[in-house]
């Protein structure tokens, strides 16, 4: 299309296809000295972390350049991964996370298949409910959630509220909307030939889910349990209402209410838990980016 | 769930006896009720019920004792800092998401203006604060905004201009929580735009150089309405998670100076967890619902429209 279009314009449209090449090039460099400009502003504060987690609490106080480390120290990252507390944090972190991802999986997937493949009674109209689940922020549950775990309390002598596996319980309504939306998506994406061919030699549904539909739309649940992880990795404000003591508390609310004790903030280590309990989420990203954009875009695309 | 499709395997067999049941196992339509029934009660139980009992548990007097009806509501339609949060929530909400838009938009076009095999290196470093916890990036944020050891006072002492109370003067602090909520929400809206501006072909801006053209009006008539319905549903999106956004707030300021800064999500939790009045920490979150609906509404069109497209 484009020849075509050359040839009949002659050479005066080549000379502007010349020019717009050099337009082309500046723009391109303009883009790179934005690109630096935005990379930078989007990378200083975990960059600014890393800087005050190698420093000590002496350098820190004496106030000099906080942008330089004169005095590089791992000690921060030594007296924490020690510490019994710290640990108990991310061992908390890891459990909860580890099966809210499973509860998750095992919820969503069945039932993404059935709203994806088995129409029955109201299908469509839990296909919209569960996405508009989805839209219902933590922070209009985490009260009535509250009074009703005190509620459950009261009537069978279970205390919900301030243990930490509690949480398994309250994360799967943040992660189980979305994975089962996205899961939706990728499994309506496969060829309705596959599925009847199974059928017709004699599959069950459950097989064809487990034989035929997981194995092929493994992207699509790689992205899920990332996102499920990451959620539930990150979530803040239900530890917050639903944990206190400092045994049951899970990474982000452990940090801030054991390192920050009154007025006294011990900056180093602070950024240094902050970065470890960051840690896990950046390592999955880095190895699994495409995975983890496509569970991000999937969510708001496929529908 | 797997015994109610079991049947399956072998129908031939079915015994006489039991066969009216289990026909009714076998149906697809049944299966699939099965399968679906943990995310149903899931949903029914740890969502809708307790959506609905913040609504009743709006209606109590503060022990949870007495029915007040409309009572909480008109308490805080009388209180100075009801409006104060419902303003700086609005507020808080367009500018941050205003400003996020733009920048995802900006930001998309530069990555997708270099050559591809770069454009990975550059996407991956860019969505960094998205992966990264709030909670964790936060802390990052409170401590450059220091009010003693502040990083970047440090900076602007070297210019010339004096120690600005990042977290302690009210202008400064409102400032403060949005800057941070766009840091770690624009890269969401890049990743979305980027997406969407691949999904725009070639050809049409082809077409639209050949007509003559310039950047700006191949912006305007071809990657704008290519892109309105992404744009749309992710400043939707957006609007809905800033708009109930707990962790940034909380942990900047926690609400304060004097309330300046609070959101509902933070002044409910003030007032129905640490103040132990869950009647009207209950009344302060049902507040997001109007707003809430109204994005969702709007999302929902813009996704069966979608579906209608595809």
């Amino acid at each position: 299309m484009t020849s075509m279009t050359i040839d009949k314009a002659g050479p005066s449209r080549k000379a502007r296809i010349g020019s717009m090449s050099r337009d082309r090039k500046w723009a391109m460099r303009w883009s790179y000295v934005f690109l630096t400009l935005f990379a930078i502003f989007f990378l200083f504060p975990p960059i600014y972390m890393f800087i005050t987690s190698l420093k000590t609490s002496a350098e820190i106080s004496a106030a000099t350049n906080p942008w330089w480390v004169y005095n590089p120290t791992l000690s921060n990252y030594t007296e924490l991964l020690t510490s019994n507390q710290f640990l108990t944090f991310f061992r908390n972190s890891a459990l909860v996370s580890i099966f809210v991802v499973i509860i998750t999986m095992l919820i969503s997937i069945p039932a993404a298949f059935a709203l994806a493949r088995m129409r029955f009674w109201g299908s469509t109209t839990l296909a919209t409910g569960v996405f508009l689940t989805y839209l219902i922020p933590d922070t209009l549950l985490f009260i009535p959630l509250f009074k009703m775990f005190a509620t459950f309390a009261q009537w069978t002598g279970i205390e919900l509220i301030n243990h930490w596996w509690v949480l398994i319980f309250v994360y799967p309504t943040l992660t189980v909307p979305f994975c089962t939306w996205i899961m939706i998506g990728y499994f309506a994406s496969i060829p309705k030939e596959l599925d009847e061919a199974a059928i017709v030699d004699g599959a069950s549904w459950t097989q064809t889910l487990l034989r035929i539909f997981v194995p092929v739309a493994l992207p699509g649940i790689i992205a899920a349990t990332i996102f499920a992880f990451t959620v539930s990795w990150a979530q803040f404000l239900y530890p917050l209402a639903f944990t206190s003591s400092v045994d049951q508390q899970v990474l982000p609310t452990g940090i801030i209410t054991t390192l920050i004790k009154g007025d006294v903030f011990n900056w180093g280590q602070i950024m240094t838990g902050a970065l470890l309990g960051a840690a896990p989420p950046l390592i999955i990203y880095a190895f699994l980016m495409d995975y983890y954009i496509s569970g991000l875009t999937a969510g708001a695309t496929k529908g | 769930m797997v015994d109610a499709a079991q049947p399956t395997i072998r129908p031939a067999r079915a015994r006489t006896t039991r066969s009216g049941l289990r026909k009714f196992l076998e149906r697809k339509s049944t299966i699939a009720f099965f399968m679906a029934l943990p995310l149903m009660l899931l949903i029914a139980i740890m969502v809708i019920y307790p959506a609905f009992y913040s609504v009743h548990l709006a209606t109590l007097n503060k022990s949870m004792q007495r029915f007040v009806g409309f009572g909480n509501f008109m308490f805080l339609f009388k209180r100075e800092t009801f409006w104060m949060v419902v303003q700086q929530s609005c507020f808080f909400a367009i500018t941050a998401v205003i400003f996020k838009a733009l920048i995802g938009f900006v930001v998309a076009h530069l990555v997708h203006n270099i050559p591809d095999k770069g454009q990975r290196k550059w996407r991956g470093m860019l969505l960094v604060p998205w992966v990264i916890p709030p909670a964790m990036s936060t802390l990052a944020w409170l401590w450059l905004f220091d009010p003693s050891y502040s990083a970047f006072n440090w900076i602007l002492a070297h210019v010339g201009i004096g120690p600005i109370a990042w977290t302690g003067d009210a202008g400064w602090a409102r400032f403060s929580v949005i800057l941070v909520n766009i840091w770690a929400g624009a890269p969401f809206f890049l990743i979305m735009y980027l997406a969407a501006l691949k999904s725009v072909p070639e050809q049409l801006y082809e077409a639209a150089a050949i007509d003559g053209a310039n950047w700006w009006q191949r912006i305007w008539y071809v990657t704008l309405p290519m892109m309105r319905n992404i744009i749309a549903i992710t400043t939707l999106f957006s609007l809905i998670v800033t708009f109930a956004n707990f962790d940034i707030v909380r942990i900047l300021t926690a609400g304060g100076p004097l309330d300046k800064t609070h959101l509902f999500a933070t002044w409910a939790f003030r007032i129905g967890i640490e103040g132990n009045d869950i009647p009207l920490g209950a009344s302060i979150s049902l507040f997001m619902v109007p707003i809430l609906a109204v994005a969702a509404v709007f999302i929902l069109r813009d996704i069966n429209k979608r579906g209608n497209e595809a």
